[in-house]
């Protein structure tokens, strides 16, 4: 297949034009839209009904993730994990904060590509969800019956973690490598010195069957191409990874036409077993590294823990631990299907798709069928590895998913559709336009041993004209179709939060019943849980101060401070008192420069604030609770620094220390044992 | 008495423990923002949530309208009604072994009394709860009270409330229902023998 860059640049322009010809007579949407007269019905999920499927989207650039239903399309729930999130203070309360430590210092922000569902037996099982931060290279835990980031470990030696997170059969490995090759270890060389100093890291990190806790376990040190996704072997192929690479040209700047300069890049296949093996033999090195590793303990305070080194291992120092499969062109996507035979590379700048054997590369490995070798890495003839191509299949093959009855699904990005192919004949069998310039496309279970191929949802790029319009910024555009005929037809059109890169989904039985619907007061560890109005107090040590708060349907406990003077640092800590589901309070203090914060039921949240002047500041619940909300409200004084106005509170533990010291000067003793009379109920 | 009247007295006295096992009476209470519903479950020892913490979220609720926290340990029945139920049993038996009619009589009427008394308690208590309101409560409704039913459903402002004796309640229902039953039979029985022994006719069988 000769290269002929020209040629295929005219071809781009055409794609475009036909796409916007398309866009603008609607012909292929009005046949498809046709075919599914009966939509309305299938995405309609009846009031007080529940969707068939969770799905989780990655929030792209908002660094966040959003949970859909499907069919209806519905958003459920929008977690928090790389960013700030000001609406309930994740990233922002004391407890929260160290989750967004790196070795770079707090960076509260990231964008976030693929998420990926933990697997037992190579199915989904709803455990935890995995997703990379790509900019500051860290890998993120969610737990399911919380939708809560529990854990994120940053990844050294790495740069733009995009081949990123993708599980092993059975959660053994979280599996991560790096976009952006780098020195590793980082060190301040010329950019031109690239083939001589950078290297690409590729990295395996062990997941705690129990705990789900990661760790490092080694890196693999690989040449300084661009590692741009990544897939887990299955069934036969369990025990290898795939990446995708592009600019195996190894260019160092205007990568838009030097890292496209060959006719084929390759997809890395890495024997992870021998890696194994080899490490547990002494082979790899251990390398100093400083970086973050970040868990919410069960007493739901996030602490930092500081990783000092890793293992990183060569090719060349364990033989047969890596090969190269000659893939056409500047591959995306690298996805396996349910049976862990075929490997399927998405090349974006090809005109085929091509598929990979499993059991032909292990035959041309033991036959040494090799094109030649690239840094030392065995380049296999990708004759020897091909089981076959997919002719005609449109332009801009991104991504493969597959259904549960042998069909493959890949998005098109340039040609606007998603194109389902057969893995038997590799011939195409059906083609959906979408609106517009698909990314990833997601089925539920499409990329594990077990799909179910109902639904395939197109994640796309552009959205135009979809929705009423918004000004410049448009909310992406995801669309479902039904997959289970011989045709796939277009259901839906719903937008997304951020942009999503990638997602899963699985049955929502898997997760539904396993909700957690409150935190257990008895059970808070926190050290500065008031887990009663009686202890509820504030503390003052030297000029910071300590303001330990209950909040129950419709009051703060104390909700009268005076004596906190401007420049302390005041530390609220709020306890929600509430046992009883879907009650979370909010706090938010007059011109706090932080955030606000949410605490839900018998949790207890710690938001910072530092009074920049004198005055008396309202504070106030911020999560609509009953039909005293508006009445959840209180009062601080704060004194210019140095006053005398004394530290001064309206709950019982005041009334009692009042008593001690004599405080005659304060007649209002009786409204303190009012207040702690009447607010005696809460004890129970 | 006769051996079916013993048997069935004896019965009644050995599954009243069962009270231990099994809530008396149940208050259910929905509400438009509690679909899934609050709910209370009296025993005979002890107060508790129909869900780990109903009790606290009830209580949480009622301080809008200023009625008292429900406190289990403020209610001496709780502490005495235990040695009630042990005492039925013995009392029962007792009548079972001696098996003398006027015993079984008088043993029904405590148990009728006893019943009442604890139904008419219940209703008292469940009276105070609902009138005894906190003047300075934030629901004030005028003329409103909120006195749970004792058996059946009532509108108290946005909750539903449903009281229906729980399984325990039934048993001690069943258990009163089979002692009264045997009284009445033992008593008609009687009645029919006194007849035929003034008609002179032998009795056919003696009374053990």
């Amino acid at each position: 297949m000769p290269s002929h860059v020209s040629r295929r640049a005219a071809a781009l322009g055409l794609v475009v034009a036909g796409a916007v010809a398309a866009a603008g007579c609607n012909r292929a949407s009005a046949s498809r839209l046709g075919e599914a007269s009966d939509a309305a019905q299938r995405v309609y999920v009846p009031p007080g009904k529940y969707d068939e499927f969770y799905a989780f989207m990655s929030g792209g650039f908002d660094g966040q993730i959003g949970v859909y239903g499907l069919p209806s399309g519905r958003l459920l729930k929008h977690v928090p994990v790389f960013s700030q999130s000001a609406e309930n203070g994740w990233g922002y309360s004391e407890q929260t904060k160290p989750m967004l430590a790196t070795s770079y210092g707090f960076v509260p922000w990231d964008d976030a590509h693929h998420p990926e569902l933990s697997q037992t037996d190579g199915v989904p099982d709803g455990r935890w969800l995995f997703i990379n931060g790509n900019n500051t290279p860290r890998i993120a835990r969610l737990d399911l019956t919380r939708f809560e980031t529990e854990e994120i470990l940053e990844i050294p030696n790495s740069a733009g973690n995009h081949s990123s997170p993708f599980m092993t059969e059975n959660s053994e490995y979280v599996v991560a490598g790096t976009r952006f090759s780098v020195p590793a270890p980082q060190k301040d060389v010329s950019i031109d010195d690239y083939k001589e100093a950078f290297a690409g890291t590729l990295s395996y990190i062990k997941v705690d069957s129990a705990t789900g806790h990661m760790a490092i376990a080694f890196q693999i040190r690989m040449p300084a191409f661009d590692y741009d996704l990544s897939h887990s072997g299955k069934g036969p192929s369990h025990g290898w990874s795939f990446f995708t690479t592009y600019n195996t040209e190894e260019g160092n700047s205007k990568l838009e036409v030097n890292a496209s300069q060959k006719d084929k890049d390759y997809i890395a296949a890495i024997n992870w077993k021998l890696a194994e093996q080899c490490v547990a033999q002494g082979k790899a090195t251990t390398e100093p590294a400083r970086y973050a590793h970040n868990l919410m303990g069960d007493d739901g305070i996030a602490r930092t823990e500081w990783g000092t080194s890793v293992k990183v291992l060569t090719p060349a120092a364990c033989p047969g631990l890596a090969y190269y499969l000659p893939t056409p062109k500047s591959p995306h996507g690298v996805d396996v299907d349910p049976s862990g035979e075929y490997i399927v590379g998405g090349g974006k700048l090809a005109t085929v798709i091509p598929v990979h054997s499993f059991s032909k590369m292990q035959r041309a490995i033991a036959d040494k069928a090799f094109a030649g070798e690239d840094h030392g890495i065995p380049v296999l003839k990708y004759e020897a590895t091909v089981a076959g191509e997919v002719q005609n299949p449109g332009l801009g093959a991104l991504h493969t998913e597959f259904d549960d009855r042998g069909n493959a699904y890949t998005s098109m990005f340039l040609s606007s559709e998603i194109v389902k192919w057969s893995l038997k004949t590799f011939k195409v069998l059906d083609r959906a336009p979408t609106y517009y310039s698909i990314g990833h496309l997601m089925i539920p279970g499409g990329d594990s041993r077990k799909p179910w191929g109902k639904y395939a949802v197109a994640l796309n790029k552009i959205t135009k004209d979809r929705y009423l319009p918004t000004g410049p910024e448009l909310a992406q555009s995801a669309q479902l179709y039904d997959i289970s005929g011989d045709r796939m037809k277009l259901l839906s059109d719903f937008p997304t939060i951020g942009e999503p890169h990638y997602a899963q989904a699985l049955p929502a039985s898997l997760i539904r019943d396993r909700q957690l619907k409150m935190y257990n007061l008895s059970a808070n560890k926190d050290p500065w849980a008031a887990k009663n109005e009686k202890t509820t107090r504030v503390e003052r040590k030297g000029s910071v101060v300590h303001v330990v708060m209950t909040s129950v349907r419709s009051h703060f406990m104390p909700d009268k401070i005076e004596g906190i003077q401007v420049g302390d640092s005041v530390y609220f800590h709020l306890t929600n008192l509430e046992q009883d589901w879907d009650v979370p309070h909010g706090f938010a203090v007059l011109g706090n420069n932080n955030a606000e914060l949410l605490m839900m039921p018998g949790q207890t949240r710690t938001l910072a604030w530092v009074p920049s002047r004198a005055g008396i500041f309202p504070f106030y619940c911020t999560d609509f609770c009953s039909a005293l909300h508006q009445e959840m409200q209180g009062y601080i004084r704060v004194s210019p620094k140095g006053s005398k106005v004394a530290l001064k509170w309206n709950s019982p533990s005041y009334a009692a220390g009042a008593e001690q010291h004599d405080r005659d000067e304060h007649g209002e003793h009786g409204e303190h044992e009012e207040h702690a009379d009447h607010n005696g109920d809460e004890g129970n | 008495m006769t051996r079916i009247s013993r048997i069935a007295v004896a019965l009644a006295s050995l599954i009243l423990p069962a009270v231990f096992l099994a809530p008396l009476w149940r208050i259910q209470l929905v509400a438009p923002q509690y679909p899934e519903g609050l709910g209370l479950r009296i025993w005979v020892d002890r107060i508790t949530g129909l869900k780990p913490n109903d009790l606290n979220s009830i209580n949480g609720l009622n301080h809008y309208i200023g009625m008292r926290p429900i406190d289990p340990a403020a209610f001496p029945e709780l502490r005495y009604m235990p040695w009630l139920v042990a005492a039925a049993v013995v009392a029962g038996l007792l009548v079972a072994i001696v098996g003398r009619r006027g015993l079984l009589y008088t043993w029904a009427v405590l148990f009728t009394i006893g019943a009442v008394a604890g139904l008419g308690d219940f209703w008292k208590w469940g009276y105070d709860y609902g009138h005894q309101l906190d003047p300075h409560a934030a629901i004030k409704v005028p003329g409103m009270s909120y006195q749970p039913p004792i058996i059946g459903s009532k509108q108290l402002l946005n909750f539903h409330a449903t009281s229906w004796p729980g399984l325990g309640g039934w048993i001690a229902i069943a258990a009163l229902a089979v002692v009264v039953g045997a009284a009445v039979l033992e008593w008609r029985r009687a009645r029919a023998t006194r007849t035929v022994a003034l008609g002179m006719v032998r009795p056919v069988e003696a009374s053990a």
